[in-house]
């Protein structure tokens, strides 16, 4: 592929994440953004793609899309009366907010594009990096692989202690 | 010239829409009331995080920016089955899930 094929798919899939991810913070419809969020993961997974990194990006369609997305939507739905009635504002801080978003997006492009050429290394990743990751995780990241194991098992077990129906708690009663 | 870098993809491209994304993540965060979009919000912060790891990894050549990718992502899925639990106990409690109205630590 020339660079101008892969420029147009990066600049396709650039517009894809960041006009996603604007839908799901400016749409009143919770559901809407839910499932605009989909497509912010989709495009952060082929940004990944481009950044030669494609076993993250495997890794981010199916904790994302297939475990984070539905988490969010279950919630969505359980939280959500079916009959919302009542319009009440749905945001707060919204003039602060603009600014904040205005000045972050300025500040962090003005030093990008002013610290001149970022370093590009002497060498670069090309190519994938699956057989690298499974060396690096049985060696240099060992530790911090077995604690983030267990971080996952422990937060996993207390979400499900959090969340389970109280009956000793509803016999109070 | 401008057309020239324009077409090829380098480093600042992937860090303006990591910060896009982060800015709207941050903005979420601050203006809306509904806990999930709060959450969705720390999601598109987290995923702007990871997209600086992956960026300064491929273009400096070493492995450490993948290795944290990963982590960040379990992480993640740590942090929204927690919140989500939470965010369920609030609905319990309070009948709603607007952040700006759960201001009290007892019914």
């Amino acid at each position: 592929m020339n660079q101008l094929t892969i420029a147009i798919i990066f600049y396709i899939f650039a517009a894809v994440t960041v006009l996603s991810a604007a839908f799901v913070v400016f749409s009143k419809n919770i559901i809407y953004s839910a499932f605009s969020l989909l497509f912010t993961f989709f495009g952060v997974a082929a940004l990944y793609v481009f950044l030669s990194a494609d076993f993250i990006a495997v890794t981010q369609v199916v904790v994302y899309v297939g475990g984070i997305l539905v988490l969010l939507l279950f919630g969505v739905m359980f939280t959500n009366t079916i009959m919302q009635t009542e319009l009440k504002a749905d945001v707060l801080h919204v003039v602060p907010g603009t600014l904040l978003l205005l000045l972050l997006i300025g500040g962090m492009l003005f030093t990008f594009y002013t610290t001149g050429s970022w370093m590009p290394g002497q060498e670069q990743l090309n190519g994938s990096v699956v057989e690298s990751i499974g060396l690096e995780t049985m060696s240099r990241y060992m530790l911090p692989f077995e604690m983030v194991s267990i971080v996952l098992l422990v937060a996993l077990i207390g979400a499900a202690f959090l969340a389970r129906y109280d009956k000793a708690h509803k016999k109070e009663h | 010239m401008l057309m020239e870098q324009l077409l090829s993809i380098g480093v600042n491209h992937f860090l303006t829409i990591s910060a896009i994304l982060f800015s709207l993540g941050m903005f979420a965060v601050m203006t809306r009331k509904n806990a999930i979009v709060v959450l969705m919000g720390v999601e598109l912060i987290l995923n702007a995080a990871n997209i600086n790891f992956l960026t300064f990894s491929k273009y400096n050549g070493g492995m450490e920016g993948v290795m944290f990718s990963l982590f960040v992502i379990v992480l993640a899925a740590a942090e929204a089955a927690i919140a989500l639990a939470i965010v369920i106990n609030i609905f319990k409690t309070f009948k709603t899930v607007d952040v700006s109205s759960v201001d009290t630590m007892k019914e």
